[in-house]
């Protein structure tokens, strides 16, 4: 469903260049829940941001249900990400001054066939807290926001960049099952950045990245499920 | 409401002191704007209307007397369009406020109908009937200012014959709007104008059948010089005392000059109010979407287009200048009544229109909101400039450098909190720059509403202290004999008498041509000095003319070389004169003679025109009722009332200017430096919260605020000054330099009053900033990735 080939990310500051990403191949099947780890510095987070239109690669090619999406424009991009993916950003990146009701209703304002904000919030467990300022809220709960955030414009495509990477392990698993959740009900092709080795038992398939390539690809013959994991 | 919409009423409200701050300044600009140029366009056409309908003739001329006939042949003149032959006489009119009487010019009016032109618009009470000697109208703005009612009995002199009349009217007239009398500078409140029928005017004057003043009123297309040339030409016969246009009209004179100076501030003020507004804007939103570069990326990785984040953070500066333009239009037109109504005290007009026209609002909004968008510029294309990726990134840590300063043996002298002001101003020298240079905007606004008072000054100096030196200027209906001097001289209390002539003359040289005064000095005058360019005293040699500097300069004649006089009266001579030098004098053009040579151009006998005294200062009272009382004199001046008076009429005006641009330069220091303030304490919240989570104490932190805002308010200092005295002379360039040459010097005091007042205001909000420094919440102020 996305597919990326040859995907190079080459950023250049001054004179020094460094090489993010060597020629990626990936595709994210419909329905998938696919979680990429490797070492700090190997390109993750720059590969989830070209696969969301967040980012451009340096070259390479991206497609999106077969169209190529590497030569679109801000604007052609913009309309992906608002129609088709939903972040999950590792710093949350909630609107201060908005509560947890209206930053979900930041996408619901603009997305095609959007839930309730009520139901997203629901969904992630927040249905009490809806009213409350993210500097009310903790870390975990914000996370939920965001997810909550993510997921209310029915989303065909999850990304998700360390989404536990600020949490302990108890709030960590909290989110995971929500996204596990959403995975299951609204049949999302979800991809995650993991640092912690135990998520990946979650997924259909784990891929490594080393040093801006991928490195190895594992497809988990059974899922774990999220509230039995430990690390 | 949408969620992004609720974000921009949030953000509004939390950053409430700054939107007001702005939206003030905005409104300070439209406001100067609004209020000037309403007060300009009002009387403009107030003017326009009153000149039209009172039938306000284009060229003036006296004369000794010329018969009737003469009428016909200024008719015939090429371009002129209607003649009013009439007759102005000078009468005295004695006061019982001062020891001087008032000084009055009588007009007639037709015996019958309407005068054809300069109309008489009877405010009350009527018209005076022919052949009736003791029957007058009186001029509203002296009648009002005397407390004289209708059908009052007015006493006075007439041709040194005393006369007891009635006032059955009292009237306004376009030539009258401003109570002015030729040559009399000082007699506002003492200049009173008469109108009688012709019939006994004349027979009081002896002048049944002549005239000796003439007004025209000229065709579309007709030229004002050819007609001049051509009226003088016809009238020198009868004694013509050179023709003049309205530029040269006293009353029209002095309103044209008022409104000079009217458009001149009202578009050098609102520019600079403006330019502050924008330069707020783009501080302000500048930091704001600095502040809220996580939120954008946010956005833009949700799926919010750029221009959809742009407007949302245009619709921030949108309601900003909205409520500024609320403020400011309302104000704006508040206050250009209040100025209409001062200036209506002292120019008198038979029906007042107030303007407010939609344009110049219009325009005020429009350009306000364009200032703000040319602010806001720069940072909605940083928002369209910023990659959405950024959202998925930690907070970049701020680079810090050390730097040879603050590493170095110094910077260790300095303490902690010094430490981190200079290092702050190290890394970011244009914002300092930026936040002095808006400080010093509001110094520059309070010297340019403060250095007409230092021009006036210089002006007051130079020509009442340093240039006149009499106690008395006394001044003959007609040039009299030399003798007169010795007589006054003689009397008792007289210290010392001079005699000086003065005559109407015309100077070319080429095809360039001034009416200047010729003014004749005597041998040894110690009374009344010349001054050259640096105020040092010239004497008036004999064999040739000191010129008005800037005569000079418009002549393109220098030393030595020599220019053509027509003196404009008897018969007109036309005489060649050598410059010998130029003067300096603060007004005026004026080509300066010794008595001497003065008779011997005009081929007449020694005589005077003015008799200037110093006189004891115990007899100064007996020596002004005693002169006031002498046949023949047409004014007694004390040049202490003359500067005095000086003072009051500029003052007058120039005081609601002040004040008004003082206020508004105080909303711009308190805004640029409360909106410094609050943006730096946002930008650092997190350092200083951590600060005095590390024991720092709520003074030290503060201090490194403060700190930095005195550094700029200190760098704000020379800026200002200079911008100040730059707007200062482009507000002088607008003023016609053959009528005033004002010197654009800026005194100490105005300098350190401007800055006392701007860097007040700065330090009051700077200490409301600090209030909310101090109830800082640390825990929230840590939690919140703002
Ligand atoms: N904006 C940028 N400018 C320059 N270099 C960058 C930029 N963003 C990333 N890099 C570099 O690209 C490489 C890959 O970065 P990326 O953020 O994709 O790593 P990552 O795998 O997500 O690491 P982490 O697990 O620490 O988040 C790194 O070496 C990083 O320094
Ligand atoms: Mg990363």
């Amino acid at each position: 469903m996305l597919e990326g080939r040859g995907l190079t990310k080459v950023y250049r500051m001054g004179e020094v260049e460094v090489h993010a990403l060597r020629g990626v191949d990936l595709a994210l099947r419909e329905g998938e829940f696919t979680v990429l780890v490797g070492a700090s510095g190997s390109g993750k987070s720059t590969l989830l941001n070209i696969l969301g239109g967040l980012d451009v690669p340096s070259g390479g090619q991206l497609l999106h249900r077969g169209r190529p999406l590497t030569h679109a424009g801000e604007a052609e991009r913009t309309r992906f990400r608002r129609d088709h993916v939903g972040f999950v950003f590792q710093f949350y990146n909630l609107i201060p001054s908005l509560t947890a009701r209206e930053n979900v209703q930041l996408v619901t304002d603009i997305a095609r066939d959007p839930m309730e904000a009520r139901e997203a919030l629901e969904m992630v467990g927040l249905g009490a807290r809806m009213d409350h300022f993210p500097s009310q809220l903790s870390g975990g709960e914000q996370q939920r926001v965001a997810i909550a955030r993510a997921v209310a414009k029915r989303p065909e495509i999850l990304l998700c960049d360390e989404p536990t990477g600020a949490l302990d392990v108890k709030t960590g698993i909290v989110v995971l099952e929500v996204l596990e959740t959403v995975h299951a009900t609204l049949g999302t092709t979800t991809c995650i950045i993991t640092h912690n080795a135990p998520i990946a038992s979650l997924a259909d398939r784990v891929i490594t990245l080393s040093d801006g390539r991928i490195e190895r690809e594992v497809r988990n013959a059974e899922r774990a499920r999220a509230r039995d994991l430990k690390w | 409401m949408r969620a992004l919409d609720r974000k921009l009423v949030r953000d509004l409200v939390r950053l409430r002191g700054q939107v007001v701050t702005i939206a003030l300044v905005v409104a300070a600009g439209i406001s100067a704007w609004v209020c000037l140029r309403s007060t300009y366009e009002s009387l403009l056409a107030t003017r326009d209307a009153d000149y039209a309908s009172g039938r306000f003739g284009h060229v003036f001329c006296r004369l000794v007397r010329a018969p009737a006939r003469v009428e016909a042949e200024l008719s015939r003149i090429e371009g002129v369009e209607r003649v009013y032959p009439r007759l102005v006489e000078r009468g005295l009119l004695p006061l019982a406020s001062s020891p001087e009487p008032a000084v009055a010019e009588v007009v007639s009016l037709p015996i019958e109908g309407e005068a054809p032109l300069n109309h008489v618009h009877v405010v009350s009470g009527r018209l005076p009937h022919p052949g009736r000697g003791d029957e007058v109208l009186l001029l509203e703005a002296f009648a009002s200012r005397q407390g004289i009612g209708l059908g009052s009995r007015l006493s006075w002199v007439l041709e040194g014959r005393r006369r007891v009349c009635t006032v059955v009217g009292i009237a306004v007239s376009p030539e009258y709007v401003f109570a002015t009398t030729e040559g009399a500078l000082e007699a506002e409140g003492r200049s009173a104008v008469l109108w009688m029928a012709r019939d006994a005017l004349a027979a009081a004057t002896d002048k049944a059948g002549v005239f000796d003043d003439v007004v025209l009123q000229l065709g579309p297309h007709a030229s004002e010089r050819a007609v001049i040339a051509e009226v003088d030409r016809r009238l020198a016969p009868y004694g013509g005392r050179g023709a003049f246009g309205r530029s040269r009209q006293p009353s029209n004179a002095l309103i044209d000059g008022e409104l000079v100076q009217l458009r001149a501030f009202s578009t050098v003020a609102p520019l600079l109010f403006l330019a502050v507004a924008a330069f707020l804007v783009h501080l302000v939103l500048g930091r704001l979407v600095n502040l809220q570069r996580g939120q954008v990326a946010a956005l833009k990785a949700l799926g919010y287009r750029d221009r959809e984040v742009a407007q949302h953070y245009l619709a921030l500066v949108s309601v900003v200048v909205s409520l500024g333009a609320v403020i400011g239009v309302a104000s704006g037109a508040w206050l250009g009544r209040g100025m209409l109504a001062l200036y209506l005290e002292f120019f008198r007009f038979s029906e007042v229109r107030e303007r407010l026209s939609a344009p110049v609002v219009l325009v005020g909004v429009l350009g306000s909101l364009g200032a703000a968008l040319v602010g806001a510029g720069q940072t909605v294309r940083r928002i369209a400039a910023l990659p959405p990726a950024e959202a998925m990134r930690p907070e970049a840590p701020t680079e810090y450098r050390l730097s040879w300063f603050s590493a170095g043996p110094l910077g260790r002298l300095v303490p902690t909190s010094g430490r981190m002001v200079l290092r702050e101003l190290e890394r970011h020298p244009i914002r300092a720059c930026l936040s002095s240079f808006g400080i010093a905007l509001g110094i520059a606004v309070v010297i340019v509403g403060w250095f007409g008072r230092d021009a006036l000054e210089a002006l007051i100096a130079h020509q009442f202290e340093r240039s006149m030196r009499e106690d008395l200027e006394v001044r003959f209906l007609g040039p009299r004999p030399a003798r007169v001097v010795r007589t006054f001289g003689a009397m008792p209390g007289v210290l010392r008498a001079e005699g000086g002539r003065e005559v109407p003359g015309r100077v070319r040289s080429g095809a360039r041509v001034r009416d200047v005064r010729v003014v004749g000095h005597p041998a040894g005058a110690t009374l009344r000095a010349l001054l050259d360019a640096d105020g040092a005293p010239v004497r008036v040699p004999s064999g040739g003319a000191l010129l008005t500097g800037k005569l000079a300069e418009v002549l393109g004649v220098s030393v030595g070389d020599v220019v053509e006089l027509e003196l404009v009266e008897g018969a007109h001579p036309v005489r060649w004169v050598s410059v010998t030098g130029a003067v300096e004098e603060p007004y005026g053009l004026a080509l300066h003679l010794t008595t001497h040579d003065l008779d011997v151009l005009l081929r007449e006998q020694h005589r005077v025109t003015s008799v200037w005294l110093r006189v004891d200062p115990w007899a100064l009272g007996a020596v002004r009722r005693r002169l006031a009382t002498l046949p023949g004199v047409f004014s007694v001046t004390r040049r202490t009332a003359l500067v005095a008076h000086f003072r009051a009429q500029t003052g007058r005006t120039m005081g609601t200017t002040t004040f008004v641009l003082t206020l508004f330069a105080a909303v711009i220091a308190a805004g640029v430096v409360y909106n410094h303030a609050r943006v730096a304490l946002s930008l650092r919240a997190r350092d200083l919260a951590s600060l005095r989570v590390l024991g720092f104490t709520r003074g030290e932190i503060s201090s490194v605020l403060l700190g930095e805002l005195s550094v700029h308010g200190l760098l704000a200092i020379p800026i200002g000054a200079w911008l100040g005295a730059r707007f200062a002379q482009a507000v002088l360039a607008t003023v016609d330099a053959e009528r005033y040459r004002l010197s654009a010097s800026v005194s100490r005091s105005t300098y350190a009053f401007a800055i006392t007042v701007t860097l007040a205001a700065g330090l009051f909000s700077a200490l409301l900033v600090r209030r909310r420094l101090d109830r800082l919440d640390l825990l929230a102020v840590l939690k919140a990735r703002e």
